[in-house]
């Protein structure tokens, strides 16, 4: 299925978030993430399991004033 | 001594981490400043990207507190969720919450601020707000549950220093017990000081120190226009007068004239 990440597309196989960011090479990173404009806890992402189309948002910490 | 939600802080000045040439100067700056707070944010990053780690790093190994903000958001549901985002991110219940609503001037959107500060008051969240020198809307952001107010001094990133004197006196007198800070458009060390010796409890500022040409001093003479600044409003200056009163006596002045 596609999903959009930051924007951008990519084919992953049915599965939760903590997969599909797992396999995108955010494995023990420090980010947040949402789910079409919804925050995602960290815990909760093994149980959030993504559809096709789904919009993720995957920020870090940034410099900011 | 300033207090911002039971954390008590030696230094009034608060300090963004943003624009600076390299981290290095950024660390030095920050150091320079005294800050014990600094301001942080958080942006998109992709697997491969790593800049948002080492960033992080570089900021707990400075030891400072951080105040996430929910910059370059536009509505009340982006800010809420950016401050959802931050919590989690930064562990902190603090969040600069800004929701803007003009882009010229980047003044905030006082009516998706007032609701959003509800929203995340009732969450459990410690709010910032930046906001203008409206009492009206002051009121009910405190009625929404902030405990800091902090108005601007003139548009973010615009160096024009405090542009309604009047008003931020008038905040600093109808909210007495409130810790007010004053947020953004500062340029120079004076500019804060102004801000002080009105009562102010602390200034957040940030690219007048990041684009000054050298960020490293200019932090450090912020600090002592805040030190100096808070020093002049508790020895209480006196009042202008319209007409001069000479200061030196001249009861035993010598009598030269014809």
């Amino acid at each position: 299925m596609r999903i959009f990440l930051n924007d951008d597309m990519h084919e992953v196989s049915a599965g939760t978030l903590a997969a599909a960011l797992e396999n995108l090479g955010y494995g023990g990173r420090k980010i947040a993430t949402a789910v079409n404009g919804r925050f995602v806890a960290a815990a909760a992402r093994p149980r959030t399991e993504l559809a096709d189309g789904d919009k993720i948002e995957v920020v870090a910490p940034m410099q900011g004033g | 001594m300033s207090s911002f939600y039971g954390v008590e802080l030696k230094s009034r000045l608060l300090l963004g981490t943003s624009r600076y040439p390299s981290p290095a100067v950024l660390e030095r700056a920050v150091k320079a400043s005294g800050a014990e707070v600094v301001t942080v944010s958080l942006r998109r990053e992709s697997g491969a990207g790593r800049a948002g780690q080492a960033f992080w790093s570089l900021i707990q190994s400075m030891g400072v507190r951080v105040l996430p903000n929910t910059a370059g958001c536009h509505s009340v549901k982006e800010a809420v969720t950016t401050a959802h985002m931050a919590r989690e991110l930064f562990d902190t219940p603090w969040i600069k919450l800004e929701v803007i609503g003009e882009a010229d001037t980047l003044q905030p959107d006082v009516f998706g601020l007032v609701e959003a500060a509800r929203i995340l008051s009732e969450e459990g969240f410690e709010v910032f707000p930046y906001t203008t020198e409206d009492l009206v809307v002051a009121e009910r952001l405190v009625e929404a549950g902030c405990r800091v107010l902090m108005p601007w001094g003139a548009p973010i990133g615009s160096a024009r220093g405090l542009n309604n004197v009047y008003g931020l006196r008038s905040m600093r007198a109808h909210f007495p017990d409130i810790p007010l800070v004053v947020d953004a458009g500062l340029g120079v060390p004076s500019h804060a000081a102004a801000a002080m010796e009105l009562g102010y409890d602390a200034v957040l500022l940030n690219t007048a120190v990041a684009e000054a040409g050298d960020p490293v001093e200019m932090a450090r003479a912020f600090a002592l226009g805040v030190e100096a600044g808070r020093a002049a409003y508790l020895a209480r200056p006196m009042e202008p007068r319209d007409m001069a009163v000479p200061s030196t006596p001249v009861i035993g002045k010598a009598a030269l004239g014809d």
